[in-house]
């Protein structure tokens, strides 16, 4: 166990005390949770013969009946390719991807639907910054400031930029609680960071990051700055003008959504002067073979055929979380996460593995003796679905000396109940393994 | 309450992750090699200690899963005083009755390893019993490098 005096540790950051996003303190009593359990078909699954509590919602959360439905819907009624074709089918099908965007556009409060680009996903829209405005603006010897809780897909695209450059991969401390040791983030923004790219949530400790505060320093010298909103979007509202990020992406199927699907937010004056990811169908506006020139935005950054039934599908989950609240949801998690902290404090050699003063819902822990993975295992027996390994955050693991965790991550349809579950489960294993 | 996982974790495994047999440096090693599971984070190290080409001593450093720990515990009982051919006839049985493509188990040839028969029903965790296994693999065949299972 890494020493909790190290003075790096607890000393340095005690004075910043930020506060990202406050929820309303709504009683558990006024969350629809029965209507919104009825929604997700697959809670009525049984796993090894028990009701299913899924806890795995950080790697993916489930979907309700109402995404499932319009995926259905769209290749039964709606489909055919988007942007291409002047017959009805064509255009009913554009006009649905095209007003998923602008839903996704409102859910993020973005300026303009030019600024929301769909991509595979959180890791395909980092990489579209790093090889498009990445090559086109970091030079040998420049700098790029990461984090380090940052999940793999926030790292190693920079470090194939610093590859591909010369540039030089910066990463801002941690303390023991899993937070951003802000002062030490301060003072590695210098003359020569060309990016600043954090998570806005951190999968594997649940740290909400003080993103304003972050975007606010950098911008003094001119920095653009990414978040990676992977974690933070299903839990919180998320307003990127308000924010003023530069870049924001994240994926659907973390949303409720389906998996294919993401976003990269971008502010529209970047994107207009970055070059083009990929080059295909869709992102131009004329080609000869002696030149082409390119589609305006958004559609620049969308070359070939994107999925189509998963972006209007994406749209389809955020009007149905925008109809319970984004508020109302970070607030109901967050009784569910302070239940949990409680619970999980109460048992004897149960360690929580990030305990930041703001948290989304995440419970990372590892227990004394027990190895993540029989963690893992003997839940499973009990149908209780959770995450043990590295996260893809090892430099997460290394440093609290930990191989792996077990991690619970909680979402809006998951219950106190549940919990009980689970920790009547860790308290059964700790048992069997004596 | 687990029940369904008797298979899995029989009491001998419990034992061997409580107290790990063989758990211990050899100095004058003649074959070291690391193993890491890159899906779990196990890592092994692996310490032979050669008599011609027989397998006089096996130890291990490392930490791993109930799964992993009990495997190389009882990976280097059981090779101890083997020849390399007779330990690498062992492994390919092993892995056989590990990933399940001999539903005959012959218990005589695995022995004490029958305990880990139990694996086959879990795919994730094949990989937890069969590392210690790869790493012996490449001891034997005097791969100096670290070995990973993925
Ligand atoms: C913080 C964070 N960033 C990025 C990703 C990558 O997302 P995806 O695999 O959907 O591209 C994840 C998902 O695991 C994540 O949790």
């Amino acid at each position: 166990m890494p020493d909790t005096n190290l003075p790096h540790a607890l000393n340095s950051d005690k004075k910043i005390k930020y506060k990202e996003y406050t929820p309303n303190k709504q009683t558990m009593t006024q969350f629809p949770i029965d209507k919104i359990r009825n929604d997700f078909p697959i809670l009525n699954e049984k796993i090894r013969n028990k009701p299913l509590v899924y806890l795995d919602n950080a790697a993916s959360s489930q979907k309700p009946n109402v995404v499932i439905d319009c995926i259905s819907h769209v290749y039964r009624h709606d489909y055919a390719n988007v942007h291409r074709g002047v017959h009805t089918l064509s255009v009913r099908s554009t006009d649905k991807f095209e007003g998923a965007r602008e839903k996704i556009k409102d859910f993020i409060n973005a300026g303009s639907d030019k600024e929301i680009i769909f991509t595979k996903g959180t890791t395909e829209s980092i990489n579209l910054v790093a090889q498009s405005y990445g090559k086109a603006n970091i030079k040998a010897g420049d700098e790029i400031l990461i984090s380090a809780m940052e999940h793999h897909s926030n790292i190693v695209p920079w470090q194939m930029l610093c590859e591909q450059t010369g540039a030089i991969l910066k990463v801002a401390p941690i303390n023991l609680r899993g937070e951003l040791i802000f002062d030490e983030f301060i003072k590695l923004i210098g003359d020569k960071t060309r990016l600043v790219a954090v998570a806005h949530m951190s999968n594997a400790l649940g740290t909400i990051n003080p993103v304003k505060q972050i975007i606010a320093a950098a911008h003094e010298r001119n920095i653009p700055v990414l978040l990676d909103g992977a974690q933070a979007i299903p839990h919180m509202p998320v307003d990127v003008q308000e924010l003023d990020c530069d870049f924001y992406a994240f994926s659907g199927h973390k949303l409720y959504g389906p998996s294919g699907i993401g976003v990269l937010y971008g502010k529209q004056a970047l994107l207009e002067a970055m070059p083009p990811y990929q080059g295909g169908g869709d992102m131009i506006r004329r080609v000869t073979f002696e030149e082409t020139e390119y589609n305006t935005l958004p559609y620049k950054f969308e070359a070939g055929t994107p999925s189509i039934a998963d972006a209007i599908a994406l749209g389809a989950a955020i009007d149905y979380l925008s109809a319970i609240g984004m508020d109302a949801i970070a607030a109901y998690e967050a009784e569910l996460l302070d239940y949990a902290t409680e619970q999980a404090k109460k048992i004897k050699g149960l360690r929580i593995v990030g305990e930041a003063s703001e948290k989304g819902a995440i419970l990372s822990f590892v227990l004394n003796h027990i190895h993540p993975h029989d963690i893992g295992t003997m839940l499973d027996s009990l149908g209780i679905a959770v995450r043990a390994g590295h996260h893809c955050a090892m430099p997460v693991m290394d440093f609290f000396e930990v191989p792996a965790t077990a991690r619970a991550s909680f979402a809006i349809y998951n219950t106190k109940q549940e919990i009980d579950v689970l920790m009547n489960g860790i308290e059964s294993l700790i048992e069997v393994f004596g | 309450m687990f029940d369904d996982l008797r298979d899995l974790y029989q009491e001998v495994i419990f034992d061997h992750n409580r107290n790990p047999r063989n758990f211990r440096i050899i100095e004058n090693a003649d074959r070291k090699v690391d193993g890491f599971n890159p899906l779990c984070g196990d890592r092994l190290t692996l310490f032979l200690k050669m008599n011609g080409d027989v397998i006089e001593d096996a130890s291990f450093q490392g930490s791993g899963c109930a799964i992993s720990t009990a495997s190389v515990s009882l990976m280097t009982e059981i090779v101890k005083g083997k020849t390399e051919a007779e330990a690498e006839a062992l492994f390919k049985t092993f892995h056989e009755m590990t990933t399940g493509k001999d539903e005959q188990i012959n218990l005589e040839a695995v022995g004490k390893l029958a305990v880990l028969a139990g694996v086959r029903e879990y795919p994730a965790r094949v990989k937890c019993a069969t590392l210690a296994w790869h790493t012996l693999d490449a001891a034997l065949k005097n791969e100096k490098q670290s070995i990973s299972t993925e």
